[in-house]
């Protein structure tokens, strides 16, 4: 299981982790979990910044004289440890004593808490219910909720041989929880096309 | 229950209904609105109950206006495959019209009529054939098979025993395969012996073969059945000529025709309402031979101090004098007949024969009125006798009799229906053994009165407005029925409703006319006609 960060800020509806290595945060939408026996928290990643670790110092360009973008990084090795990566994961569900819920879980994540990437069996199991659609629906997030779950969806449909079926039962789940507003329908719709 | 065990296609759920306009069903996303059809049965799965019902309607719906204003890019697959069934679906207005609780005592009792609807969002299936069997019941000695359901297998079959209770009626407009139909309700009386046949043949079609419309020789029921059937003719001729091996000629002598007869022909012989009267007064005078009397007068003194007597007015004689002179002009009219044919009929009936009376090529309504009217008459009121004699010395009840007669809106109109024979065995029913098997072309031309009487209603296509309507008269799911009844192929496809069937239901007629129809219908027992059928059969390939 791919290891990707830690927890550095959590709240009973989401985490911030931080990567461990800069620019390496998960790909948006994704399926990440954090452990905080007996519970495993799942998160679909939505946002992912790269700031300097100190907020008032901001980077200044220094490319000027390089020929490359890697040469910068090269001529400048502390570069790598003033900035960070971090990501924002919104919870959308749990799992303890082997069972998946699909709705918020009754404590937030705990602090360090190791973030991992799901591997491909896990978000099979996952999407099994599309019942955290809806929490995706509702979150006010600074991401628009049409790109984030059209995402999730490509990002989920990639663990089966045949996309397909999935998307189309996917697609029809949110029909049905659109069914009042057509328009975020159709531009979802038309972002999860596999063709 | 698994799905294999209802067998049936799952179709969609419930949504919303009345007991009073039927049941909307919203079609799953997996079954395809093109798929359904009017007329079709489906079971619905209530919580305590099955529900057995009838598509009546299809329509689309949305689930956001706005897709009706801004349609979404269908030629997209992906689009197309996720609204369908979710923001774009089918709905299905069903009729329910039984019910099968689960029970040991309504299984006994079978299907019986809704008395309400199923729960929300009750499971909606095609039925199966095995439903459709439940509630049609299938083919054995009393039930008769008549046909299939639309996209089925099954056999509809109809209880012949409760169908001969009541008066039936054949409709449907000219060449939708009314003739066919009677061909085969005939046979199934006569193949399960529920009741014996007279039939008034206008069209001489029944008893011996006659010609399909595509040109087809169609055997009759003399030919399937030599031993069961006796044809009766009015025309000896014109049947010898067709070849037709006839058991009895029929004529009429004068001394048989009452003044009752001559009401009816008030319309046919343009008889006015005096004339009427005179024959009355006449046969009062006369006596039985009225009619020869009448027709013996001469234009002389004595005459007019007669006519004088009686008080009848010299036109009003004229006119009569005319309408006799038309019924003198029917050969099969002669002054004084050795043999009653009223008897020979009787005695056919009695011996469990079913008699077919050819016109021949007396096909015009004047002699088809009388005639029948004439002999059903009697033949009625020596029913009558023997029921009222059966009864009091409590002995066997007489043979159950079927009369078939045609162009029916000519004896049954509102103005003839309550003086005719007709009219009073539609309305008086089975209380003597008798009932008619009605066929016509315009229903709406009958009585009211008499068609509220008619048990069961098999219906060919009809596309007349007041005939529809007053087919449907009375029937419950009437609006619906009628979408179905308009749509019927022009055919082999009836709706058959009423008393004989538990609910209506819309059939592809079983086929008739062809070598292998034939033997189906052939007991078991008659091994030569079976040898006759399969003679034909090679007769087809040379």
């Amino acid at each position: 299981m791919e290891r990707v960060g830690e927890v550095i800020e959590a709240s009973t509806t989401g985490f911030v982790a931080q990567c461990y290595e800069l620019y390496q945060s998960p790909p948006l939408g994704s399926l990440v979990k954090t452990r905080d026996l007996p519970l495993e928290l799942y998160g679909i990643v939505y946002n992912a910044t790269t700031t300097s670790l100190e907020p008032g110092r901001r980077p200044i360009a220094r490319g000027k004289d390089e020929a490359s973008e890697e040469e910068i990084y090269k001529s400048s090795p502390q570069l790598l440890q003033l900035l960070r990566s971090e990501f924002s994961a919104l919870v959308v569900g749990y799992r303890e004593n082997d069972k998946l819920y699909h709705y918020l879980p009754p404590k937030p994540a705990r602090i360090h808490g190791f973030v991992h990437l799901c591997p491909p069996g896990e978000v099979k199991e996952f999407s099994q219910s599309f019942d955290f659609l809806n929490i995706l629906i509702n979150t006010h997030l600074p991401v628009p909720a049409d790109e984030l779950i059209a995402a999730c969806l490509r990002q989920m449909s990639q663990v089966y041989e045949d996309p397909h079926p999935f998307l189309v039962v996917a697609g029809k789940e949110l029909a049905i929880l659109l069914s009042g507003e057509f328009n975020q329908l159709k531009a979802i719709l038309g972002r999860i096309r596999t063709s | 229950m698994t799905q294999e065990d209802i067998g049936g296609q799952r179709l969609g759920i419930v949504v919303s209904g009345s007991l009073n306009k039927g049941i909307e069903v919203k079609l799953h996303s997996s079954a395809s609105v093109e798929d359904m059809a009017v007329g079709r049965y489906v079971t619905i799965e209530g919580n305590k109950r099955r529900f057995f019902g009838m598509i009546t309607d299809i329509s689309l719906g949305v689930i956001d206006q706005k897709l009706t204003l801004t349609p979404p890019d269908v030629s997209d697959p992906f689009m197309a495959e996720v609204l369908a069934g979710t923001s774009t679906y089918g709905t299905l207005h069903v009729l329910p019209t039984l019910t099968i609780s689960g029970d040991a005592t309504s299984l006994l009792e079978g299907p019986q009529p809704v008395k309400t609807v199923p729960s929300h969002f009750s499971a909606v299936n095609l039925a199966s054939q095995r439903d459709v069997e439940l509630v049609f019941g299938s083919e054995d000695e009393k039930k008769f098979y008549i046909g299939t359901p639309l996209d089925m297998e099954t056999k509809i079959c109809l209880d012949l025993p409760e169908l001969v209770k009541r008066s039936n009626g054949i409709f449907g407009k000219s060449g939708t395969g009314k003739t066919f139909l009677t061909r085969l309700l005939l046979i199934g009386m006569l193949q399960k012996g529920t009741a014996v046949n007279l039939v008034f043949d206008m069209h001489s079609e029944y008893g011996w073969e006659s010609r399909s419309e595509e040109g087809r020789k169609v055997k009759a029921l003399k030919q399937l059945f030599p031993s069961k059937v006796a044809v009766f003719t009015l025309d000896e001729e014109g049947s010898r000529r067709r070849q037709v091996s006839t058991d009895f000629v029929v004529r009429i002598g004068y001394d048989e025709i009452e003044p009752e007869d001559m009401v009816l022909l008030r319309q046919t012989l343009n008889l006015t309402e005096p004339a009427v009267e005179a024959v009355y007064q006449l046969s009062r005078r006369f006596g039985k031979n009225w009619l020869q009397s009448s027709l013996d007068l001469k234009d002389s003194e004595e005459t007019r101090e007669l006519l004088k007597e009686m008080s009848i007015h010299e036109s009003t004689y004229q006119n009569l004098q005319r309408g006799l002179a038309t019924i003198r002009r029917l050969p099969f009219f002669i002054p004084h007949t050795l043999d009653n044919p009223v008897k020979r009929i009787l005695e056919y009936l009695d011996q469990g024969i079913n008699v077919v009376l050819e016109f021949g090529r007396y096909t015009d309504i004047t002699a088809y009125i009388l005639v029948a009217n004439l002999l059903t008459r009697r033949i009625h009121a020596q029913y009558r006798e023997r029921m009222e004699k059966a009864i009091g010395e409590d002995i066997a009840l007489p043979h159950p009799l079927v009369i078939t007669i045609e162009e029916a809106h000519r004896f049954l109109n509102p103005e003839l229906a309550s003086q005719t024979i007709f009219g009073i065995i539609a309305r008086e029913m089975r209380k003597y053994n008798v009932t008619l098997l009605v066929i016509d072309q315009r229903p709406s031309g009958i009585d009211s009165e008499v068609m509220s009487q008619i048990g069961t209603k098999i219906t060919c296509l009809l596309d007349n407005e007041r005939d529809i309507d007053s087919v449907l008269a009375g029937v419950s799911g009437k609006s619906e029925l009628k979408s179905v009844l308009s749509r019927l192929e022009s055919r082999q496809q009836a709706l058959i409703f009423g008393h004989a069937v538990p609910m209506p239901v819309v059939v592809r007629t079983r086929e008739y006319g062809s070598p292998e129809s034939y033997k189906d219908f052939i007991p078991g027992g008659e091994a030569e006609i079976r040898k006759q059928a399969e003679k034909d059969i090679e007769e087809l390939w040379e």
